[in-house]
């Protein structure tokens, strides 16, 4: 609190010192619209959302008195007669960062005006997002046939299959609801809504991908490749 | 509105056309806010009436038929969620949140009305869902606040059935809501203050509520999932937090479940959720008080670090509602070093207010005499804190009256207090009209006297070691008769104190329409909710511009001036720059 009127720019310099100017200014603290603020800080407590289901996954792991299943093995397609451990997981990871690729060049094109391929981009990314889901639902129908429950399956300890449920399903969830969310601003994409407004939102559900990409590749390394 | 420094937010504002939009679907905050406050205090009233039918039954055992001792908990558990989730929460973020902070900071509504509008209509759908286990078979809940599995869901716990679902259900829609309202009270204090209203500006109150609602946003999500995971248990039969066990002579289908897992999830919400309800009250006090001592507050800077160092600390203590499930050593010293580490700036909030007094222009109004109060009830529930927060000592009164007279002091009666002092205080600028001073002050001192009578002999039959939760506590023989009298005076001091709130309500409606018309800005506040062109304010709050702010929110007894005050968006003259101090060194 230093000058009476501080002469405020929306662009400050970078570094500690300019993060400082940005906290003390009378102006908006961070140099971005109110809705991108706003994804930042819901993802910020759908991570401490996701972090509690895994460390309540890591906890039954440790409580349960039957032996926890061998992962590679439960997830394990036979494909031409050769078998193949966690290869279904391995291209489900690989779609959906390959998703995230699509959608960071969706967020380039449309900053860039190109409103053609900004749809094409986020329908794309929808698309792979839906077949991710798909191959979700096959791999639990899958886990389903062999018997696999969330309250007991044939191979062990019962709180694998209840872990496996909850937290990929909530996962899966958020997927879904990312893929909707996807179509319908490529929709409005497309009808031109965002011509005066900008195109923000375009990086904001782009936000709101990359987070639920960056949650599976957590959820992949502690529950299919522990 | 992308990148302007200070966005003004005509565009967005949506004005009401209809009397459902005006007053139903309504987008603005100050309806909101309403809304809000009037739900949290319909189930808060709910959750008084049980507490005084436990009180009937322990103050009276063996008097009253219809208290069963499955009834009993039910009343227990029942006061404990309401209170502290959907009255104490939901009053002070979605109400008071929701009113104060476009005006204070001097911004036009929140920065996405709608979602603002359908956290209103989600929390209320989740009141309804509780409230619903109340009829359903079985009743609500009897598990206690704290919903601990394995008894939550097990046969003999009553409301197992359909009580714990319901209650459950209704915690994750509560989150839902609160996360919608709360993303949008913190990002209006980032993004949407006015010219001139730097951080460091702001009024406490703000301060307050934007820690709580961080605090809120990162905590909540332990309980959400720990919801989810005990609805697992209970519907698909998930061991997650039931170990094997034998339960009425049948061994059950869980095995290899935590239920100390629930416990340290539970509490990194439950503790973060006690400073969630403390922060806001902090801060409404510190503006009460230093409006009615005429006196700026003392330390503001210390007062802001001091909120938010007490919002870091609440999530590294939680264990220490824990040591009775026991834990390694090691663990208890580093949750009792936490806990009481966390006194050290809630000292300096209390050391600072008591200055804030000293040598002011103290005018003893109702809303003066309430924070003044909470000086007392907070100071007594932050000493018994210190003794429970050493685990030798917590041990043995952790299961007694002394924990529920502590908690009571500190979270109960105090956030109360600060509650009635701030809608007295704020009473004329949600209604432009004055409430009845006499009434007020019978209120205040039927309160806090009576808050003393019912919690001061708590504390002593808790050293005797009654134990809490008991339905009765029939023929023990390290319970003195003098015990069973005590509890009898503490019944007849609780009914007392809450039937004396019917004397409040009154005074809210009485005044509504009889009081005395207010005014602009009848305490002499210098905070911006007083300067608005309308009182009450009306839609989109500052008429045609937004108000530009030249100082902290706390020039009162300035010498030299006109009034001993001067309001937020004055400009400095050039008076007060040679009069003495510079304005820059005063915050």
């Amino acid at each position: 609190m230093t000058a009476q009127s501080n002469e405020t720019t929306a662009y400050t310099e970078p570094g500690i010192k300019g993060m400082v100017s940005d906290w003390v200014g009378d102006k908006q603290v961070f140099d971005m619209p109110w809705g991108k603020l706003m994804m930042w800080l819901f993802l910020l407590s759908d991570t401490f959302i996701f972090s509690v289901f895994l460390t309540g996954y890591m906890n039954v792991r440790l409580s349960a008195t039957d032996s926890w299943p061998n992962t590679s093995e439960v997830f394990a397609l036979t494909i031409f007669g050769s078998h193949l451990p966690l290869v279904l997981i391995a291209i489900m990871t690989f779609i959906l960062i390959t998703s995230s690729g699509t959608m960071a060049m969706a967020v380039n094109f449309a900053y860039s005006g190109n409103k053609r391929v900004t749809v094409i981009l986020i329908t794309l990314t929808a698309i792979l997002g839906a077949s991710f889901v798909g191959m979700q639902a096959f791999e639990w129908s899958k886990l389903i046939e062999e018997g696999v429950r969330p309250w007991e399956n044939p191979f062990g300890a019962a709180q694998f299959g209840s872990a496996f449920f909850m937290i990929t399903g909530f996962h899966g969830l958020h997927v879904t609801g990312g893929v909707i969310y996807l179509l319908v601003v490529a929709r409005k994409v497309a009808r031109g809504d965002y011509d005066k407004k900008g195109y923000a939102i375009v990086e904001i559900v782009g936000l709101y991908w990359h987070f639920v990409d960056l949650v599976w590749v957590f959820i992949f390394a502690f529950f299919y490749l522990w | 509105m992308q990148n302007v420094a200070i966005a003004d937010q005509t565009v967005e504002l949506h004005d009401p056309q209809t009397f459902i939009t005006k007053y139903v679907w309504s987008q603005d905050h100050k309806v909101i806010a309403i809304q809000y406050s009037l739900t949290a205090i319909f189930v808060g009233l709910v959750a008084l009436v049980l507490s005084g039918l436990m009180r009937l039954q322990l103050g009276f055992p063996d008097t009253f038929d219809f208290i069963t001792p499955s009834s009993y908990l039910q009343f227990v558990t029942m006061h404990g969620m309401i209170m502290v989730v959907y009255l104490l929460t939901a009053l002070l973020l979605g109400g008071f949140g929701n009113y104060m902070i476009p005006l204070m900071i001097g911004a036009r509504d929140m920065v996405f009305p709608f979602m603002n509008m359908l956290s209103f209509w989600v929390y209320l759908l989740s009141v309804i869902v509780l409230m619903a286990s109340f009829f359903v078979p079985g009743g609500p809940t009897g598990a206690g606040w704290t919903l601990y599995p394995p008894q939550a869901i097990l046969e003999g716990t009553p409301g197992s059935d359909w009580g714990i679902i319901l209650m459950l259900v209704s915690l994750a829609i509560f989150i839902v809501a609160f996360t919608m309202g709360g993303l949008n009270y913190v990002t209006t204090v980032i993004q949407a203050r006015t010219h001139g209203m730097t951080m460091m500006r702001m009024p406490l109150t703000i301060w307050g509520i934007f820690t709580a609602t961080i605090l809120g946003l990162l905590a909540f999500p332990a309980l959400l999932v720990s919801a989810i995971m005990m609805l697992f248990d209970k519907i698909l039969g998930t061991s997650f937090f039931m170990p094997a066990l034998v339960s009425l002579g049948e061994n059950l289908d869980y095995s290899g479940g935590s239920p100390v897992l629930f416990q340290h999830l539970f509490w990194f919400f439950g503790h973060p959720e006690v400073y969630i309800v403390a922060l806001p009250a902090f801060g409404m006090v510190s503006d009460v008080l230093a409006t009615h001592a005429r006196k700026n507050i003392f330390g503001y800077r210390m007062m802001v670090w001091a909120i938010v160092g007490i919002g870091g600390l609440s999530f590294v203590v939680w264990a220490h509602h824990m040591y009775v499930s026991g834990m390694h050593p090691a663990f208890g010293f580093f949750f009792a070093t936490t806990t009481l580490i966390i006194a050290v700036p809630t000292a300096i909030k209390v050391y600072n207010w008591v200055l804030t007094l000293y040598r002011g222009n103290i005018q003893l109004t109702v809303p003066m005499l309430f924070a003044i109060g909470f000086i007392f009830t907070f100071t007594h529930g932050g000493l018994t804190g210190l003794f429970l927060g050493n685990v030798t000592i917590d041990l043995p009164l952790s299961d007694t009256y002394f924990v529920v007279a502590h908690f009571h002091m500190v979270m109960g009666v105090s956030p109360v207090m600060v509650l009635f002092a701030a809608v007295y205080h704020w009473y004329p600028l949600f209604t432009g009209r004055m409430f009845n001073e006499k009434l007020g002050k019978a209120h205040f001192w039927l309160t806090f006297l009576g808050a003393y009578a019912v919690y001061l002999p708590m504390h002593y039959i808790g050293l005797l070691g009654v134990p809490r939760r008991y339905f009765a506590m029939g023929t023990t023989d390290f319970i003195p008769e003098s015990a069973f009298t005590l509890n009898a005076s503490i019944t007849v001091s609780a009914l007392i104190v809450g039937l004396s709130q019917l004397i409040f309500l009154y005074n809210l409606f009485w005044s509504l329409r009889y009081g005395k018309p207010a005014g602009h800005n009848p305490w002499g506040a210098t905070s911006l909710e007083w300067q608005t062109p309308d009182v009450p304010p009306h839609h989109g709050n500052w008429g045609k511009e937004l108000p530009v702010v030249y100082r902290w929110a706390y020039d009162y007894g300035v010498p030299g001036v006109e009034q001993d005050f001067i309001p937020q968006n004055h400009p400095v003259t050039d008076a007060e720059h040679t009069a003495g101090e510079p304005e820059g060194s005063k915050a």
